[in-house]
């Protein structure tokens, strides 16, 4: 147990009637007031002097009748209300609580609609932007398929040569508008560092001329592949060179081969 | 049980009278500790009233172990004051809030109405330190904590306990 006359002398009590304790130290001092009469008696003490010395600067004394004044107009309305609202009170909380439920549970269902929607909403985006490349490659497909298939166009088929028997190629030749395309389905992909490249032949004397590289062939889905074609041709070809291509054909790499009939 | 502790019961179950007893017991201090906030006879008046009032309709809620019912009024009406002094209207009326402590608004003509002997109180007040005047006036009058009024003094916190309690002690023995 505390030393009493230390705890007086600590300065406690004074604080405790000027009321800025802790709860825990007003409760603490309340206990020891009741434990020890001349704790009590002390706290008394100091409490006549303070309120002695506070009276001192009041400038008079306020007649309590003010206050009765208002009790009286007061009174008659405020107590009653204690007794008689108390179902009222009773149902108001029920309600409210109630009512704080529905609104939980009616944004829980907007957060969860919302999130549906968001995701929904994204999944409408990302099929757009695929309808629209689909639309984007059927057209180029279109534009293809009416240029190969115009009266103007003659078909060369490339057959596979030497070790490359298996390999083939057409060519679409338009000489209108004096371009080739090239169907390149039956080509094998090409190996890191190699292209394709396009050859126009002149069979007497025998004369190739580049038409260019295909570079984006094993990323290309159709293989179809245009170029520009202004020279008489009389036979097409098709080697694998260095990427970058060849000044002329490296004629062990030629795959594909196929000559331009003069009345196909 | 003592008369204060019977007197707060009735209070609390809303006997007037009892609630009258503790008024005149107390109504003059609280009025003092307002008035030192305030400066303003007309507000603290009203300020009383309305501290007192607030007493009576919220008398379920005191609970002596939490404090002296004094206490509880001076918060009440520290509080009530306090906020008083921070309402626009009170700004209006007065840019500047006197700096002079509580000693220094004593009234020197006696009052009858007073119970209190004001003049001689004045004579033993005048006679505390500097230090312990600015402590009586920031730990009762204007509600500080004691960190707080530390602070405000530039004084060690460990020593304003039992220096409170020696200014306190002054006092006792002058007017007790």
């Amino acid at each position: 147990m505390k030393d009493i006359k230390e705890y007086i002398e600590s300065g406690i009590l004074e604080l405790y009637v000027a009321g800025k304790l802790s709860e825990q130290e007003n409760q603490e001092v309340h206990e020891m007031m009741y434990e020890h009469p001349e704790i009590k008696k002390e706290v008394e003490e100091i409490e006549k002097a303070i309120l002695l010395l506070t009276a001192s600067v009041a400038p008079g004394t306020v007649s309590f009748n003010n206050i009765l004044n208002h009790l009286n107009s007061n009174d008659k309305r405020v107590i009653p209300l204690k007794t008689r609202y108390n179902w009222v009170t009773y149902t108001g909380w029920a309600a409210s609580i109630l009512l704080a439920a529905g609104l939980v549970y009616n944004y829980q269902s907007k957060v969860d609609l919302q999130g549906e929607l968001e995701l929904t909403e994204r999944e409408n985006r990302i099929l757009e932007i695929k309808f629209e490349d689909s639309q984007e490659a059927l057209v180029q497909t279109q534009n293809t398929l009416d240029a190969i298939r115009s009266k103007d166009v003659i078909t060369i088929p490339l057959g596979g040569q030497g070790n490359f028997a298996d390999s083939y190629a057409k060519v679409y030749w338009n000489k209108e508008d004096n371009s080739i395309y090239i169907d390149g389905s039956g080509l094998p992909e090409t190996p890191t560092g190699k292209v394709w490249q396009i050859w126009s032949l002149t069979l007497n004397p025998l004369t190739p001329t580049s038409l260019g590289t295909i570079d984006s062939f094993n990323d290309d889905e159709d293989k179809l592949f245009k170029f520009e074609n202004e020279y008489s041709s009389e036979a097409f070809g098709i080697t694998l060179e260095p990427t970058g291509g060849s000044e002329s054909p490296t004629m062990d790499q030629l795959h594909t081969l196929g000559v331009v009939n003069s009345n196909p | 049980m003592t008369s204060l502790d019977n007197l707060i019961i009735r209070f609390k179950n809303k006997e007037v009278d009892a609630f009258e007893k503790l008024y005149e017991m107390y109504s003059d201090s609280i009025y003092g500790v307002i008035m030192n906030i305030v400066r303003n006879e007309e507000m603290a008046t009203e300020l009383l009233q309305d501290s007192f009032l607030k007493a009576w309709n919220n008398a379920e809620t005191y609970n002596s172990k939490k404090g002296r019912f004094f206490t509880w009024m001076l918060n009440i009406a520290r509080n009530s004051a306090i906020d008083k002094t921070r309402s626009k209207a009170f700004k209006q009326s007065r840019k500047n809030l006197d700096s002079s402590l509580f000693v220094d608004i004593i009234p020197d003509n006696e009052n009858l109405d007073n119970k209190t002997d004001a003049i001689g109180i004045k004579n033993y007040v005048k006679a505390l330190g500097e230090t312990c005047k600015q402590l009586i006036e920031l730990l009762y009058f204007k509600g500080f904590t004691h960190k707080e009024a530390a602070e405000e003094l530039g004084n060690p916190i460990g020593t304003i306990k039992t220096r409170n309690r020696n200014c306190i002690k002054q006092l006792r023995d002058m007017v007790l």
